[in-house]
């Protein structure tokens, strides 16, 4: 079991793509807010709107340039250990990952060096401009991505031939069933992500006394947007369930936890599954709640586990406990979401320690959400890599063996156990430096980048 | 099969490879020549390549998803069969990106990051030249999957080959800098570039009398009449490119040698593909039969006829903003 090369290559697979979607997840709201920073500053001409995009452009550069590097591995990822997988469903699927390189990977990439190094080489509506385009680029780019993933969830607009999948629809194919709940459920979580660091950092600079001004915008912008979104979250996610009790039932079934087919199914907050026995250890239940979240009635019947074959059911226990982890991190978001806004009303949002504490240290959560409800999607999808008809057995490359895998792995670890941490101490360091004046001035903007170099003036 | 797409896609994925080595190729070898020169002279490198090593990478990601969307075959055979070479070409890069973001802001480590963007720059380069080699000499298949060992890569070919593109990307690089700076750096880059060359010269060479002797098909396509009277022109113009650029990396101080070294790469290029054609994977399938359906080729050509372009203009503009000479011991103004 050890050095099997398709449970190595999976593991490798959750290593690699663990890391990197931190980045995205993080970089698609910072990109929205940078354009939203430079549009404020350039239509009301207030620098410190100027400031605070400089500092989070500078932050912005950083995990941008780990997301590059993190990111060209994937591709790859699918021809070294994944070949068979490519091989049937590259029809359908290579075109939309190319269209992401193509539409969103690009715009980012060029427009990226304007946002970064041109404030002073361009006129300040293009540097707008570039904001915005960096911005719509994160987003296409998520488009293209999730529609790849969701096709893997809910194939459509194809027929099988040969035993590879032919594409028949690309419309189809682009918005299959579970695309749409998958891209707003994504997109929203990736916001309230950026939202929430945003809300961390303005709080720890408030804190440490730095760039008020900044920080104060910061919390207040954070706020307006986490106590729209966090709610709104909670319902897209009750549809994308709604949505994945049509089309998976078997992941539902794991992320319920029911073992048994029933009506009036209860809630489980909490149990240990046990797939050999195929029942709930220690299950703490209220009743018909189950059924009335996932149904909407009283009596709506949810399929239990038991009621697939044993060797089409996903394991339980991975999907079971990180479906609720997120849950719990929602729930826990829209605390302090609330709070932050009760504290505003009665004006002492600014003085109250307590809660720029614990606005610090909720910071993290919409990374540990998003990992935890990648991990719900993609566990409960087995053992499929494409829901149904290809399994993650059979999308292995074949040449390999679980030495091969063994020394990939281990090098995929030792190099993101340097990248990764030395990347978030980096940009930690950004953020002790502050967002005031004098703070952007000597360390100009960087993009991977030092000083920018001096350019040639026309005629010199 | 014989769809009329597939050569449209040879010609774009041929133009995306091409442009990811020159554009990527310039920076790795600035990378390689990085170590040998002195500190200040690495800022001013590593300024000329700054606002531009992150956009050349994104090729390489164009050139392997346009693969597996043209081609899908052809990469599910391929990139197995490179296995170890893809994983160390991934982590150098990786390294170097990484190394090239934080030397700026950890002035401690900086010597460790300085090695680590030198190295790194050696090691992918080295590596891609592996993947070449491995794919010129072909692979063990049957039926549609790649059937032999993943360290089928390692043979004396490969490491010719790796070596022919550490000097090729280091010439590349060297043109660069001559474009890009002045002074002593830039006639150090012209000595450089000499030893570079005759490097390449001697690889392009060793694999052009090398090939032939391995694969019966590459000599009968070479040296069998008329094909030789046809193909003569290309080594001939490789020659005098060679003079061509031998002579501009003494003197000019504008684009020649850069330009002049791509073309060179461009002719090398053209007398593999000249060996290959019109087999993608070779010995096994041909383009046509690795090819994904019209659906999915004329698909993705949509949106690429549109894009590409824009794609080359905003390159073209980005190295348009960032023109002239970078100055040594002068950041920001």
């Amino acid at each position: 079991m050890i050095l099997d090369p398709l449970f190595l290559s999976r593991l490798q697979w959750v290593w690699v793509i663990s890391w990197h979607i931190l980045l995205p997840a993080f970089t698609v709201g910072l990109a929205s807010y940078i354009a939203v920073l430079e549009g404020l500053a350039f239509f009301t001409g207030r620098p410190v709107w100027t400031r605070i995009s400089a500092f989070w452009t500078r932050i912005f550069a950083v995990s941008f340039g780990m997301g590059v590097v993190s990111g060209i591995v994937m591709p790859f990822q699918m021809g070294t250990n994944w070949s068979r997988f490519s091989d049937t469903t590259a029809n359908v699927l290579a075109p939309l990952l190319a269209y992401e390189g193509l539409t969103a990977f690009f715009l980012e990439a060029s427009f990226l060096g304007v946002l970064l190094f041109g404030r002073k080489l361009v006129p300040p509506w293009v540097h707008f401009f570039a904001g915005l385009m960096v911005a719509a680029g994160t987003l296409f780019s998520t488009f293209w991505i999730l529609s790849v993933n969701s096709w893997m969830q809910t194939p459509a607009g194809f027929h099988i031939a040969g035993g590879r999948f032919f594409p028949d629809d690309w419309w189809a194919v682009i918005f299959n069933p579970s695309f749409p709940y998958r891209y707003v459920h994504n997109v929203t979580a990736f916001y309230i992500t950026t939202g929430f660091v945003v809300l961390g950092v303005g709080a720890f600079l408030l804190r440490r006394g730095r760039s008020g001004e900044e920080a104060r915008l910061m919390i207040r912008m954070a706020l307006n947007l986490l106590i729209i979104l966090v709610p709104v979250q909670m319902v897209l996610g009750d549809l994308h369930g709604l949505n994945t009790r049509a089309y998976q039932p078997a992941k539902l079934a794991a992320i319920e936890g029911r073992y048994d087919t029933a009506a009036r199914s209860p809630l489980t907050l909490f149990g240990i599954p046990d797939d050999t026995t195929g029942t709930m250890q220690y299950a703490v239940e209220i009743p018909a709640l189950g059924s009335l979240l996932l149904t909407h009635s009283w009596d709506g019947e949810i399929k239990g586990l038991n009621s697939f074959p044993a060797d089409q059911r996903p394991p339980m226990a991975i999907p079971f406990f990180s479906f609720r982890i997120m849950v719990g991190i929602a729930v826990l978001m829209l605390l302090v979401a609330c709070a932050g806004q009760i504290l505003r009303m009665r004006g002492r949002l600014d003085s109250s320690a307590w809660f720029l504490r614990l606005c610090q240290w909720t910071a993290p959560l919409g990374f540990v959400a998003v990992i935890a409800g990648w991990v719900t999607t993609e566990v409960g999808r087995q053992p499929w890599t494409v829901y149904g008809l290809l399994r993650t057995a059979k999308s292995v490359t074949p040449s390999l063996t679980g030495t091969d895998v063994a020394i990939s792995f281990a090098l995929y670890i030792l190099v993101y156990l340097i990248m990764f941490p030395t990347g978030i101490a980096f940009m930690a360091g950004i953020v002790r430096r502050g967002a005031g004046e004098g703070s952007t001035e000597p360390a100009p903007i960087e993009a991977g980048l030092p000083a920018a170099p001096y350019v040639q003036q026309a005629g010199e | 099969m014989w769809h009329s797409l597939v050569p449209i896609w040879t010609v774009i994925l041929g133009l995306g490879i091409f442009i990811y080595v020159a554009l990527d190729g310039f920076d790795l070898g600035v990378g390689i020549l990085y170590g040998l020169v002195t500190p200040a002279q690495r800022e001013t490198m590593m300024n000329s390549i700054g606002p531009f090593w992150d956009g050349n990478e994104t090729w390489l990601i164009l050139g392997s998803v346009g693969l597996l969307a043209a081609f899908p075959l052809a990469f599910a055979i391929i990139i197995p069969a490179v296995y170890f070479p893809i994983l160390i070409m991934l982590l150098a890069l990786v390294f170097r990106g990484v190394a090239f973001e934080f030397r700026f802001k950890q002035v401690r480590l900086r010597s460790l990051w300085d090695a680590a963007f030198c190295i790194g720059s050696m090691i992918a380069t080295f590596a891609q030249g592996m993947v070449l080699g491995s794919f010129i000499q072909g692979f063990k298949v049957e039926g549609r999957i790649f059937a032999g060992s993943s360290f089928d890569f390692a043979t004396p070919f490969a490491l010719l080959t790796g070596v022919a593109l550490m000097f090729g990307y280091a010439l590349l690089g060297s043109g660069w800098i001559i474009l890009k700076t002045e002074g002593p750096l830039q006639l150090w880059s012209r000595h450089a570039g000499r030893v570079c060359l005759i490097g390449v010269l001697c690889c392009i060479a060793a694999v052009s009398i090398w090939t032939p002797l391995a694969t019966e098909t590459i000599a009968k396509r070479w040296f069998s009449w008329p094909n030789s009277f046809i193909l003569m022109p290309l080594p001939i113009c490789t020659l005098l490119l060679a003079i061509y650029i031998w002579r501009s990396l003494k003197r000019d101080d504008g684009l020649q040698p850069f330009l002049s070294s791509v073309g060179l790469f461009a002719f090398s290029f053209l007398g593999i593909a000249v060996s290959l054609w019109p087999m993608i994977v070779p010995g096994h399938y041909t383009l046509w039969e690795a090819a994904s359906p019209e659906s999915s080729q004329a698909f993705l050509l949509v949106g690429t006829l549109v894009l590409l372009p824009v794609i080359l203009f905003y390159t073209g503009w980005s190295y348009w903003v960032f023109r002239g000479k970078v100055r040594e011991g002068i950041g920001y103004h």
